[in-house]
């Protein structure tokens, strides 16, 4: 927290939006910019499940719930009733906002916590699931299929660098919300929450209150890379918004990478969206990258629980460098 | 369509018959879950690999059929013992040394061990959805007026048999006595010269048994899949906090009422909104009645 280790900061944020934006003309190849849409994609939802289980130590296994509204949210605004899809990010945002407030809500009012809170957000999603794929108006188990008109003010883009911006545009929201979570007063309670419940609430924080916000907040963004996702793949169906892949996926880049922390998410995300890509390219075997991730979560629990990142400030520290923020 | 138009034709046949469907899938529930609340009762971990232990111990049954043709029933005879050496030496060499610290940690390598089996699953056995068939899986019995599947009855009676001597060990045996003194107060056990540790192991080891065997009582009636475990991780979570985390009659009286939703919930509600029923009384327990019916307040 002392001033040169904020110079540090900025000078790594910038760095890396440098090398973000060159990305795609560096490698403009559709398999690389693919690659940097899902990479970055996974950042995006695992800094929104991170700045909840990470940052506010409220574990969620079910994440995929906000993901999921905000897919059908934007989705069903604009097939049913004709809404332009850059209006369904905000409305995507909203529908996240609000599933976080009712799992919150109800979920903290009733004392639970840990492992508790982890099941009951598990146990959310698949009512969600269920329900989108019984009723006649989400498009049951056949899901919805966006018809493909590709114009940059339809939400669809000819090439797929036009969704790199968009979903870095996001990584970066998120990620600056992030770096406000580490500075301002509301990121210490919810820090102060994390570490110890009643210590904060001794402290005069209202731990209710603090954690709905930031599930409200959480569940927003989560909500948008649904909407994002639902753009760019055209399809949505009950299983891919609310199935349990996501959840999973969101929880394993921000604990590999490091919970908690600013880069953690992005760091896991390139690790998965690369692990998954090699296995693809190099061996062809269904579930291998998963069954390395798999591993990879244990060990990291098990050996190095501030994640991947704390191999990197370690190195940093080393060098003389005082410890960033990130 | 929430109501499918079955009202007229609903008459007490049906009801009972829907009953007896879900008393018997019950009873497998029950075997699954009493693993789970053990581990929980003991351990105070909760076991989130259980679903995908429970898929691995049916591929073992299903392959024991079709590589060795040995009878599912029979595999009872392996696959327990199997699973509980499989847990013992799981928690000996991993789980026991990682698990301190925080629940969620606990939490966390659970989750981690049962992406690691599910997708090592998907890598060895492929995706596909694979059922057995055995000389009696059509045979039907009859209960007064009533038909059932005589595998289901089997299932249902074994799941109950093999619940009631798992009550009895942990009741009277020695090693139950020590398995309870642990879950009652872990520092008074080692006091008494109780090696706690190496109770953890057995009471992980006994968890799993009993995923062997439901895995043998379910394969004549269910199929398997590397993805099979989350069908079942919701239910037998369900069925422990239902009943109350630790507690054996819980589990009981759970698995029956989670199999009887089920059952009702399929007949009222279709097929696929009909699996809300689970979820939706998980959400209610945990929200307003956090120990569950039999478990002591916290």
């Amino acid at each position: 927290m002392n001033p040169t280790g904020r110079g540090h900061d900025w000078l790594l944020h910038g760095v890396l939006l440098a090398v973000a934006i060159a990305f795609p003309f560096v490698l403009p190849s559709p398999f690389w910019v693919n690659f940097g849409v899902l990479a970055l994609f996974y950042a995006f939802i695992g800094q929104s499940w991170n700045i909840a289980g990470g940052f506010a130590g409220q574990l969620s296994f079910g994440h995929v719930v906000f993901f999921g509204v905000g897919c059908y949210a934007s989705t069903i605004l604009q097939l049913r009733f004709g809404l332009n899809p850059w209006l369904g990010l905000p409305a995507s945002a909203l529908a996240g906002g609000l599933m976080g407030f009712v799992v919150a809500f109800l979920s903290f009012r009733a004392g639970l916590k840990g492992s508790y809170f982890a099941l009951i957000t598990l146990a959310f999603a698949e009512v969600m699931r269920i329900l989108t794929n019984s009723v006649e108006f989400t498009g049951g188990g056949l899901g919805l299929l966006i018809p493909a008109r590709p114009a940059a003010s339809n939400f669809q883009f000819a090439e797929r660098i036009g969704f790199y911006f968009v979903i870095l545009a996001l990584t970066v929201l998120s990620i600056a919300v992030a770096v406000w979570l580490k500075r301002s007063r509301f990121g210490a309670q919810l820090a102060a929450i994390r570490e110890n419940e009643d210590a904060a609430r001794a402290l005069g924080i209202d731990v209710f209150r603090e954690k709905v916000k930031v599930l409200i907040l959480s569940g927003a963004l989560c909500g948008m890379g649904g909407a994002f996702f639902a753009q760019y793949f055209l399809y949505i169906d009950p299983m891919i918004a609310f199935g349990v892949d996501k959840s999973v996926e969101m929880l394993l880049v921000s604990m590999v990478g490091g919970a908690g922390t600013v880069y953690g998410p992005l760091i896991g995300a390139v690790l998965l969206a690369g692990i998954g890509d090699a296995a693809r390219v190099l061996t062809n075997v269904q579930g291998l990258s998963l069954v390395i991730y798999g591993a990879l979560l244990v060990v990291i629990i098990a050996f190095l629980p501030n994640g991947l990142i704390d191999l990197f400030q370690r190195l940093f520290r080393r060098r003389g460098g005082s410890r960033g923020g990130a | 369509m929430p109501f499918p138009d079955r009202g007229t034709r609903l008459d007490l046949t049906i009801l009972v018959s829907a009953a007896l469907n879900g008393l018997l899938i019950g009873g497998i529930y029950t075997l699954v879950a009493s693993g789970l609340t053990l581990i929980y009762g003991v351990l105070h971990i909760i076991n989130f690999a259980h679903g995908s232990m429970l898929m691995l111990a049916m591929f073992g049954v299903y392959y024991l059929l079709t590589l060795l043709r040995v009878d599912p029933y029979l595999s009872l005879l392996i696959m327990t013992p199997a699973m509980f050496a499989l847990g013992y030496l799981l928690y000996r060499f991993l789980i026991g040394k990682l698990a301190k610290g925080k629940d969620e940690n606990i939490l966390l390598i659970t989750l981690g061990l049962s992406i690691l089996i599910e997708n090592l699953a998907l890598m060895f056995f492929k995706g596909d959805t694979r059922t057995i068939s055995v000389s009696y899986s059509d045979t039907m019995v009859e209960l007064g007026p009533h038909l059932v599947s005589l595998p289901k009855v089997i299932s249902f009676v074994a799941a109950m048999a093999l619940c009631a001597v798992l009550g009895l060990v942990i009741r009277h045996t020695d090693v139950g006595k020590s398995i309870r003194a642990v879950a009652k107060e872990r520092v008074g056990a080692r006091l008494v010269g109780i090696d706690v540790d190496r109770v953890y192991a057995i009471s992980y080891g006994i968890g799993l048994a009993t995923l062997g065997a439901a895995a043998c009582l379910l394969m004549p009636i269910f199929y398997v899949s590397p993805s099979t475990g989350h069908v079942f991780v919701l239910v037998a979570f369900t069925v422990v906090v239902l009943g109350g985390m630790g507690s054996f009659l819980g589990a009981v009286v759970g698995g029956l009422i989670v199999g009887l939703t089920e059952s009702f919930g399929g007949l009222f509600l279709g097929e696929s909104l009909g699996q809300i029923g689970i979820s939706l009384i998980f959400i209610l327990i945990l929200l307003l009645r956090p120990s569950g019916l039999f478990g002591a307040r916290q």
